[in-house]
This record gives C-alpha cells, structure tokens and sequence, in this order.
C-alpha cells in the first residue's frame, strides 16, 4: 500500500516540479507574448556552449512520470484475481501488440515496446500543455530527435540487404535520378519532424492568440465591472480539447504510424531471404 | 527615413506570412476530399468504419505537411523575421 502511495507520487510529483519551475525560474511576461522555450542555463562544451532550455527539462519531467506509471500499473500482477490496473495495463500491452502486427508484419514484434514508448512519450508531452507547461513537442529540437532516431533505423533496415543493395537502391529506376532520390530520402524526417511540429505549436499559438483577444474583448465591454478577463473563462478551454487533447493525441498516433510503415517499407523481405538462402547454400557447399 | 524602412520591413513581413497561407486552400480541399470519400466509404460498408476512420486521419495528417510547412514560414516571418531584419538594416546604417 506504501509503495502504490510512493508510485503515484512518482507520477504526479514531476508535473508539481515542472509547474514549480516554472513559478520559480520564469519571469513572468507583462501581457501576453509568443516565445520559444526559456533556457534555464548553458552548459560549456568543446564543440560549444549547449543551452539547457525548459522543452529538455520538461521532457525529462515526463520520462519520469510515464516510468513510475508504467510501475504502478505493473505491480503486483496475478493470473489468478486481475486488478483493474492490471486489466488497464493489459488492454495497453494488447493494442500495442495488434497495432504493430498489422502495420509491420510479425518479422518486427521486437518494435513493439519502442512503438509503445514513442506513443506514451509524444501523447504525454503534447498533454502536458493543458496545466500550464510548455509542451515539449512545441520545440522543434525534441521531435527532430526523435525523427533523426527514426532515419536511422530506417537506413539501417536498408542496409540489412548489404551496403551496396543500399547504394544501387539510390539510382533506381535511372542513375540520373539520384539526387532526386537523395532529397526523398532527407526530405521523409523533415516531413515528420516539422509536421508534428507545427501542429502541436499552432494550437499553442493560436490558443495565446485567441486568449489575447479575449482579454481585449472583456476589458472593452466589461471593463467597468473590473479589471478581470471575464470570457477567458471556459472559453479557451474549448479551443484546448480539440487543439490540446485531440491533436496532441492524433499526432502521437500518426508519428508511430507512419514509424512503424516506414521502418517496415524500408527492408526488403524478399531480398534478405534469397541473400540469406544463397550464404546458407555456400556454407553447406 | 529609418521609420520608413522599418515600416516597409513590418509590412513586408506581415504581408509576406498572408501570402504564405494561401497554401492552406491545398490541405483544405484534399481533406475535404479525403473525408467525403470516407463518409461514401462507412455509407456502403459501415461494419469496416473503424479502419477507414483511421485511414482517414492518417491520410488527412499527411496532407495536412504542406499547409504546416506553410504555416511554420508564416509563423517565422510574423515572430522571428521581423527582428532579424531590422537587425540587418541597422547594422548596415551603421
């Protein structure tokens, strides 16, 4: 009972530490204004001086928090009498699991907790915009990384057929195309990166945009009752649930969708069965 | 005469970040399309609505790049363009 007190702890104890930080650190702007992320403070490389800024802090914050609720819904699992969090963990574990088995075939089940992770992380740091922190999928850097992740391992799959099937794939259906061919293949991180990107940014945008006119809004027509924005309450919040929540959401979905359908387009089955074949028939010969 | 070029550099920028949004008539159209196939889709086969649901919102988030590219270009000249610029024009009146 002690623990499950400390898990949940675990879990709502990094949003208390980012909203702190954020009270603490942040001065606080006069009126409204669009910003990118607030860099706490610089660290002194070699290579340069790499600012610590509040999309790295806050992503950390979430790592954190997914990590201990993957803990409490895992603990004490029984076959026999299911808790409920049990159930809820299994029911995740289930979908997870089918998802990757439609989308990517059975050669990858072993993409399943990365696919699994990638959702929780990218869902959860959109969500964290709904109490008051900067969402850390509204910084470019952090969903670059992750699209830099994801270029890597569908460039790896494309050498499992050998380095040099990887560099004849570059001048088909003619040499001459190659550069063409070249873009493409940047071009696919770019895509994702700057889509998820923008989507999660122009909610955030627009919400400061629309919370603004608000403010202007109640101060012409109930400026005599007083200074308080009155129609920034609630309205906002219904822009939220579908810029905050549906969004966020959907664009998790869509960047391990379109993970899983590239890393899975990027090997070439048939080919890696013929190569493994003929090594096979050399070894026996 | 520096208020001017100012001036011109504001209004080049915000005049700029509208011209890039026209782009966002592409995405509208194609996902309206998408949606409309989608809907005659459930409508002959409703027990599939699940799946072309899913479909949908997957095709439409990938025609939605293009009118983000768009957006993030206008976002960039509305926020970030207009200091860069004046930056520029300072330090070569200087």
């Amino acid at each position: 009972m002690l623990i499950d007190i400390l898990l949940l702890l675990g879990i709502i104890l990094p949003i208390v530490a980012g909203i702190a930080i954020k009270v603490l650190c942040i001065p606080a702007s006069s009126g409204i204004s669009i910003t990118g992320a607030h860099v706490f403070f610089t660290v002194d490389l070699p290579f340069g001086g790499m600012p610590i800024t509040e999309a790295q802090v806050n992503s950390w914050l979430v790592i954190t928090s997914i990590f201990f609720l993957c803990l409490y819904l895992t603990r004490n699992m029984n076959t026999r009498k299911q808790s409920r969090r049990q159930i809820i963990a299994e029911w995740i574990v289930e979908k997870t699991d089918n998802l990757v088995r439609s989308n990517m075939g059975k050669n990858f089940m072993g993409f399943v907790p990365f696919i699994a992770a990638m959702l929780a992380l990218s869902a959860f740091s959109s969500l964290l915009s709904l109490v008051g922190l900067f969402a850390p999928t509204s910084d470019l850097n952090v969903v670059a990384g992750w699209a830099i992740l994801v270029f890597v391992l569908i460039t790896y799959y494309k050498m499992k057929c050998g380095p040099l099937h990887y560099l004849k794939s570059f001048c088909e259906p003619v040499p001459f195309l190659a550069p063409l061919n070249l873009i493409s293949e940047i071009a696919t991180p770019v895509s994702m990166s700057l889509r998820h990107y923008g989507n999660i940014l122009s909610g955030s945008v627009i919400s400061v945009i629309l919370a603004s006119g608000l403010t202007v809004l109640s101060e012409k027509l109930l400026g005599s009752i007083g200074d308080f924005p009155f129609f920034r309450v609630g309205i906002p919040g219904v822009l939220s649930v579908y810029f905050d929540v549906f969004s966020g959401c959907l664009q998790a979905f869509i960047f391990a969708m379109l993970t899983m359908v590239y890393v899975s387009g990027a090997f070439a089955e048939d080919d890696y069965n013929r190569r493994k074949q003929k090594k096979q028939a050399k070894e026996t010969l | 005469m520096l208020e001017l070029a100012i001036g011109i550099i504001l209004g080049g920028c915000a005049l700029g970040a509208g011209c890039a949004m026209i782009a966002g008539i592409g995405p509208g159209i194609g996902e309206g399309n998408a949606v409309a196939k989608a809907c005659e889709a459930i409508g002959r086969q409703p027990e599939c609505k699940s799946e072309v649901t899913t479909t949908m919102l997957m095709g439409c988030a990938v025609a939605e790049t293009t009118g983000l590219y768009a957006l993030i270009i206008a976002f960039l000249l509305i926020f970030v363009a207009p200091g860069r610029f004046v930056d520029i024009l300072l330090d070569a009146v200087e």
